[in-house]
């Protein structure tokens, strides 16, 4: 009677037994981790993933039961993954994030950066003109919620009690997560947002010197200009440098997809979004700085000299840290 | 009433369409054919995430509001500086808490060996790179952060409430909006914004289970069947179908439901001319029937002849 079994299922009874094996370490290191498997399961995964791989060319060509062909994809595709996927810890990550990823996406995406720098300086100067020039602009270029009766009304001793104020110390922790959460939304969208073509990241950077320079130019014409710099400044290097850059992420995707130069499209897309994704996880680490410089620095610290101090401190910190030159990256395998 | 020979075939629901079949080489030169999830699929998926992300916000803040009126009774005791030092912290925790499910929810379980969310994972879908390579957490980073324009924004339009010249922007808000969150729908490859940004797209893909194999059941159950009748085919009674409806007929030995089973005996014993036997049952008939197909066209193919379906030269 054996003569009469197919040869069909003859290869299957042979090669089953492996398939189950490697189908039973996946569920093993898909359930937790790579690290589950012990070393010598680990070294088996490839040999039984390329074991299947040519059972299925086997299978599609003299077999036809179909549901063995979707069982050796689904599992060949599976293993592939695993094979093929994902392998560093995040510890390794991590580390390469900050020696090597962020600064190198920073220094490549210097030109955006610098637009964007351009555009908040003229958003900035273009407010101040005009709010020293007729006071009420000041409410066309402020959100109403930022006022807090800083506006062009205001005493100069009211503006200053607002510079000076440590009433608020009681929950300077809650304000620092609030403003690094608040802050953190506001990036992700400038960075988003440059995905329609540059326009709307490019139009957030002018605005956001808008408000800054409406601002100054309120507490400059109370003669308070040195007093608010520092105010600012304390937190405002990091945090205007963190809002540039997720601009400038923003500007390099919009600016893929307008003009992909060699590659098609989708192709700059993914490489510009990439580079651009690295660059913003640096910009979160940055605004979780402002946030704590910004909620319990600037309370704590009600000296004008210490505050420049500290701004002078932290820009200087994150241009070296960013552009200075250092040895190319060891090569490393990547996850 | 005649209806056509594959009359049956449409009931079995045979996947036919393969639109959504991609090439996917790997670097062992055999292609995986990856099917790509369907925007419902891709739906579903977010909404069950959102569900559970909902749920873990809701318990998250009940748990805050609880541990806030713990504070106050017990803060009588403490003095009101550990009252709102405590207060302080639970605050902290909520607004840390809420930021990390809103970004890192999605982005951390995509980085697990399994690469989904558990909407993803219970629907069986799965993030992968596009041009098969690595899936790298710099990708699944942009690809979440993303969701910002495609999810967050048009919800913030939807939620405020304005006077009429606002009113219009919001709507025109609304509009740009739409084309991210229904972006999935224009393209082939249902690719979102944040699929196209970060060179990703999500895939099927299911756990099979093993199954038996029907001619091997079959084959074991000859005995019994042979008492049923002889079921020996004519060369031409065997070559009546090709490989399609021996697929076709796997599933429905595979299913067992017995109107399908008798109506499809019945098809194929008209087609073949096969008199049925005083005692012979249709499942019995089916089997054998199934083998002997199956024996004759899998010796065909090893001699690299493929009979695709019945219409194809014998």
């Amino acid at each position: 009677m054996a003569e009469l079994r197919l040869k069909s299922f003859r290869f299957r009874a042979e090669r089953e037994a492996d398939w189950l094996r490697l189908e039973s370490l996946l569920r093993k290191a898909e359930g937790r981790s790579a690290a589950a498997l012990t070393d010598e399961e680990l070294l088996a995964v490839p040999v039984l993933y390329r074991a299947s791989l040519s059972s299925l060319s086997v299978a599609r060509a003299t077999s036809l039961d179909r549901a063995l062909i979707d069982y050796l994809e689904s599992l060949c595709t599976r293993a592939y993954f695993f094979v093929y996927g994902t392998r560093s810890s995040a510890l390794q990550r991590i580390r390469a994030f900050f020696a090597h990823d962020w600064p190198a996406a920073a220094k490549a995406a210097w030109r955006e950066t610098a637009v964007c720098a351009a555009l908040t300086v003229l958003g900035a100067v273009a407010a101040y003109v005009l709010v020293m020039h007729d006071p009420e602009w000041f409410y066309s270029f402020v959100p109403g919620g930022l006022v807090e009766g800083r506006g062009p009304e205001a005493t100069t001793q009211a503006l200053r009690a607002t510079l000076f104020d440590s009433s608020h110390n009681q929950l300077l922790s809650v304000m620092a997560t609030f403003l690094f959460t608040h802050n953190a939304e506001v990036a992700i969208m400038a960075f988003a947002l440059g995905f329609a073509f540059c326009v709307p990241s490019a139009l957030l950077m002018v605005a956001n010197g808008l408000t800054l320079g409406a601002f100054l130019a309120v507490f400059i014409q109370h003669g308070l200009g040195v007093e608010v710099g520092g105010w600012l400044m304390i937190h405002g290097v990091t945090e205007l440098f963190a809002v540039m850059l997720a601009g400038a992420a923003g500007i390099r995707i919009g600016a893929a997809l307008a003009f992909p130069g060699e590659r098609t499209r989708l192709e700059a897309v993914g490489r510009a979004g990439r580079s651009a994704a690295v660059l913003m996880a640096g910009v979160l680490v940055m605004l979780f700085c402002a946030g704590i410089l910004e909620g319990v620095g600037r309370q704590l610290i009600q000296v004008t000299w210490i505050r420049y101090a500290i701004a002078g401190a932290s820009g200087l910190i994150w241009f070296t840290y960013l552009y200075a030159p250092r040895a190319p990256k060891p090569v490393v395998a990547r996850g | 009433m005649a209806r056509g020979p594959d009359a049956w075939a449409p009931a079995i629901g045979q996947p036919a369409d393969n639109r959504f079949e991609r090439e996917l080489v790997t670097p062992e030169g055999v292609d995986l054919r990856l099917r790509l999830a369907e925007a419902s699929e891709r739906a579903a998926a977010f909404l069950l995430d959102a569900a559970i992300m909902a749920g873990i916000l809701i318990a998250l803040t009940l748990l805050a509001i609880g541990a806030m009126i713990g504070v106050a009774s017990t803060g009588a005791i403490a003095g009101a500086g550990g009252k709102e030092a405590s207060a302080e912290v639970i605050l902290v925790i909520w607004l840390l808490g809420f930021f990390l499910l809103r970004n890192a929810y999605f982005i951390l379980f995509e980085l697990t060996p399994k690469a989904a969310t558990p909407g993803k994972r219970a629907l069986g879908l799965r993030v992968a790179a596009r041009n098969g390579g690595r899936l790298t957490a710099d990708a699944i980073f942009a690809r979440n952060a993303m969701r910002e324009l495609e999810v967050f924004l048009p919800l913030s339009f939807l939620a405020t409430r304005a006077n009429q010249v606002d009113a219009w922007l919001d709507l025109l808000g609304i509009v740009w909006c739409s084309i991210f969150v229904f972006f999935p729908l224009f393209n082939r490859d249902r690719l979102r914004v944040g699929d196209l940004v970060a060179g990703t797209w999500v895939v099927k893909s299911p756990q099979r289970k093993l199954m038996a194999d029907v001619a091997e059941t079959a084959f074991a159950s000859r005995a019994a069947f042979a008492a049923q009748g002889d079921f020996d085919f004519t060369q031409a009674q065997v070559d009546a179908y090709g490989a399609k409806e021996l697929q076709v007929l796997e599933e429905v030995l595979r299913r067992t439901e017995a109107g399908t089973v008798a109506a499809v005996a019945e098809r194929i014993r008209g087609k073949i001319g096969w008199t049925r036997g005083p005692i012979e049952s249709d499942y019995a008939f089916l089997d054998a029937y199934y083998l002997a197909l199956r024996a004759r066209l899998e010796s065909r193919l090893l001699f690299g002849r493929r009979r695709r379906d019945k219409y194809d030269k014998v």
